[in-house]
């Protein structure tokens, strides 16, 4: 059925025909007796009559090809070229709290650097003791350990600012992804070098063309970063920084450095342009803030969403979502369906780790009425997920990063699920 | 006793040996990174001038170089072209609805310009351009910005007086006082209002991405065209090594399937095509002046335009400087001929 949601406007012509496809009836009590027997009984389906595939038709497995419409996509308007964009992960599409690989969003400033691992090389220098270079086999045989951390770009939802624009959790939510890292904890690799007393911040540097840098204060590296080389089990993804990313846990996406060729020590941060001329937060004075690292606590609905309609009509409703924070665990989250007149605990489920997305779940009897849905997010730090409006009081409207207000969709009587913002 | 002593000894030895490693607590990996190691990528500036090398560069110079490589993306007066950035102008307006952020109008540091441009400009060709031309850059745009006149020179030596104007509009994040204490309070969970109202809708904008219909265009142009067979005959090997070539190319130019014009026009079934001549691209004088005397894309052609841009397209706004190896020009022009079909 869902395969003809390819398109991502809720229109109407889309919904109908997903209703049509499903061969569900719009009203009334779906468990009455057909009358006609169900010729997917009935007929002999070809799958289980002939022979299927062998082993090794595909040495390395790709999803159902009635999964072909679970991709990654872009915004081609909101860049100008895509060698230096982005694309979103299909939020919509997803169940559990793991991001599978090539689903990953992906954020590049000079396309994917194409590393040959052999010729892999990682530099440490600056305020060290011993300015060292490590090969892939080096970094082979330090200790390594394995963390599920999400990534979220400090743009995500940056282009809800002003109100409502696009119509999917993908679009509004999608620059986000959420992996198991297995990586070299940071500080390791620097007391390997030995950083010297006055050394209080770190430049990593990407291999890429665009060279990213950023600075990162020396706590973090010695608390929780991970020099990582593989997702999920397998190697990093090229676009995700094969053959080796930094692992920032909880902070802005654009400090997770891809391609990691360096690592400076240095004694005051570099003020560069990611985390100048980007990644600042402007404000309705003119001020901007800097250095705003840490990920808020956010949430969002995933389905009912606009690209996720209700096809079944009225009946039981299963409600999921995703919440997340940079500062800890998710132990709560609230869900409304009027509006925020009145909110229900969510049910979460599955693993409940620091600085994970979280899964939840709120199962409903739906009567057929327009919904108002939302999602809010507590955190372990007592913080909770504030409205867009709390949000735009203390920021104004200029800002583009760090946007974590409580998302809205609203559901007509008929399913259809659209991007809103309400009193 | 004896017995004792025995089986202390080598203990104690051991002891002596490892004690060095525990209190370094390191590995021993990796081995000594070489000073012109370290020079060839620590290239990072920072505010307070490290890094910075020697080297100056003037206003008018900069820009010369800034129209050759700069101004095909970020226009002629950094005003940018399509959603490139605008680099000049906006000051003053930090505080409106539609601030513009530019170099003069936002940037604190001008260490930022120099380190930025010289990493990773031009775009897909960085770290191609000499100390002395990123300052005539930077000096060009200090000019644009209306920081300094135009008889400045930017150097080493008086980088630290120029003083960016929103320099002191930057603070440290203050979340923690200014937000976290004011969100972590106990929400409402029963009837906190009395009605709800939609005050915005994003259909309004419908801006989102329709894949369905892309997906039906790029059909139908496939279905309208069929394939025709190329008619010479390429060496693989050749057209290998050209797409490896083509990697300095695709920041401006698209080939293949769904190609379309960029910075630079579509470059599909070029040879044998008039010059000037792709549907909706914006082309400099001297190709309309081709194109009207009729001329066309030859291999001879394509390769005397590559080898030397400027100097057979006098005027091309075209930000390239060529290419020296004829090899590499044969292997460029069969890979962009095996897209001729």
């Amino acid at each position: 059925m869902s395969e003809i949601f390819k398109g991502m406007k809720p229109s109407r012509r889309n919904f109908l025909k997903g209703a049509a496809a499903s061969g569900a009836a719009l009203v009334g009590g779906t468990n009455a007796a057909k009358a006609a027997g169900d010729p997917a009984i009935l007929e002999k389906q070809p799958w289980a009559q002939f022979l299927g595939a062998g082993v090794d038709e595909a040495p390395y497995g790709v999803p159902s090809k009635f999964e072909a419409h679970v991709r990654r996509q872009n915004v081609p308007w909101l860049t100008a070229d895509p060698v230096s964009s982005i694309n979103f992960t299909p939020l919509h599409e997803l169940d559990g709290i793991i991001t599978p690989n090539g689903l990953c969003f992906e954020r590049h400033h000079a396309g994917v650097a194409e590393v040959d691992p052999s010729a892999y090389r990682l530099m440490i220098n600056g305020l060290v003791d011993r300015p060292l270079v490590f090969t892939m086999q080096d970094l082979m045989r330090f200790p390594r350990e394995n963390h599920v951390y999400f990534l979220e770009c400090a743009a995500n939802t940056g282009m809800e600012w002003a109100g409502a624009q696009l119509n999917g959790c993908q679009f509004t939510h999608g620059m986000i992804h959420n992996v198991m890292y297995t990586g070299i904890p940071l500080r390791l690799i620097l007391q390997e070098a030995g950083v010297k007393t006055a050394g209080k911040w770190l430049l990593p540097e990407g291999a890429d063309a665009s060279g990213m840098t950023r600075s990162i204060p020396m706590e973090k590296a010695m608390d929780d970063c991970l020099v990582a080389f593989k997702m999920n089990g397998e190697a990093l993804r090229p676009e995700q920084g094969y053959p080796v990313r930094l692992v920032v846990p909880g902070w802005e996406g654009n400090m997770w450095v891809k391609w990691l060729r360096r690592i400076e020590v240095g004694d005051q941060p570099w003020h560069h342009r990611e985390e100048t001329s980007k990644y600042t937060d402007l404000l309705a004075n003119g001020q901007a803030r800097r250095f705003t690292w840490e990920m808020d606590a956010k949430s969002v609905i995933t389905s009912p969403s606009p690209q996720m309609p209700i096809t079944h009509g009225p009946g039981p409703v299963v409600m999921t979502g995703v919440a997340w924070s940079g500062r800890g665990t998710i132990p709560r989250v609230d869900v409304t369906i009027d509006g925020g007149m009145n909110w229900h605990e969510a049910r979460i489920s599955g693993p409940s780790l620091n600085k994970s997305m979280h899964r939840f779940y709120y199962e409903f009897d739906w009567d057929g009425k327009p919904l108002l849905l939302q999602s809010r997010a507590h955190d372990s730090t007592g913080y909770v997920q504030p409205t867009k409006e709390q949000l735009r009081s203390v920021r104004g409207e200029n800002s583009i990063y760090h946007n974590n207000g409580i998302q809205t969709w609203a559901v007509d009587a008929e399913g259809v699920a659209e991007n809103v913002e309400i009193s | 006793m004896s017995r004792s002593l025995k089986f202390l000894a080598p203990i104690s030895a051991a002891i002596i040996i490892a004690a060095p490693v525990l209190a370094q607590q390191t590995l021993g990996l990796g081995r000594d990174a070489l000073p012109d190691e370290i020079a060839a990528w620590d290239i990072d500036i920072r505010p307070d001038g490290l890094g910075l090398p020697a080297g100056s560069g003037d206003v008018w110079t900069g820009e010369e170089v800034f129209v050759d490589k700069c101004a095909s993306c970020h226009g002629d007066f950094g005003e940018g072209t399509g959603r490139w950035p605008v680099l000049a102008g906006g000051a003053g307006t930090l505080s409106n609805a539609d601030p513009v952020k530019t170099i003069g109008s936002y940037w604190p540091y001008l260490s930022t310009v120099y380190d930025y441009v010289n990493r990773a400009m031009p775009f897909g060709e960085a770290q191609s351009l000499e100390p002395d031309e990123i300052y005539a850059i930077t000096a060009y745009l200090l000019y644009m910005n209306d920081l300094v006149d135009d008889d400045f020179t930017l150097s080493d030596e008086n980088f630290l007086d120029v003083e960016m104007p929103n320099a002191g509009s930057f603070y440290m994040d203050d979340r923690a006082e200014t937000e976290l204490l004011i969100f972590a309070t106990v929400p409402c969970m029963e009837n906190c209002k009395d009605s709800v109202e939609i005050t915005m809708h994003a259909s309004v904008l419908d801006v989102t991405p329709d894949v369905a219909d892309e997906e039906e265009a790029v059909v139908e142009e496939a279905a309208a065209e069929p394939a025709e067979a190329p008619t010479v005959a390429l060496d693989p090997v050749l057209v290998g090594a050209g797409e490896g070539a083509f990697r300095q190319c695709k920041a401006c130019h698209q080939l293949g399937e769904g190609a379309t014009n960029r910075t630079g026009p579509v470059l599909n079934g070029m040879i044998g095509r008039s010059v000037g001549s792709v549907d909706g691209f914006r082309y400099s004088g001297v190709f309309h002046e081709a194109a009207q005397a009729g001329e066309v894309w030859t291999q001879e052609s394509l390769a005397a335009f590559l080898a030397d841009p400027r100097g057979t397209m006098s005027g091309t706004k075209m930000s390239f400087r060529g290419v020296r190896d004829a090899a590499e020009i044969e292997a460029l022009i069969a890979y962009i001929q095996s897209f001729d079909g």
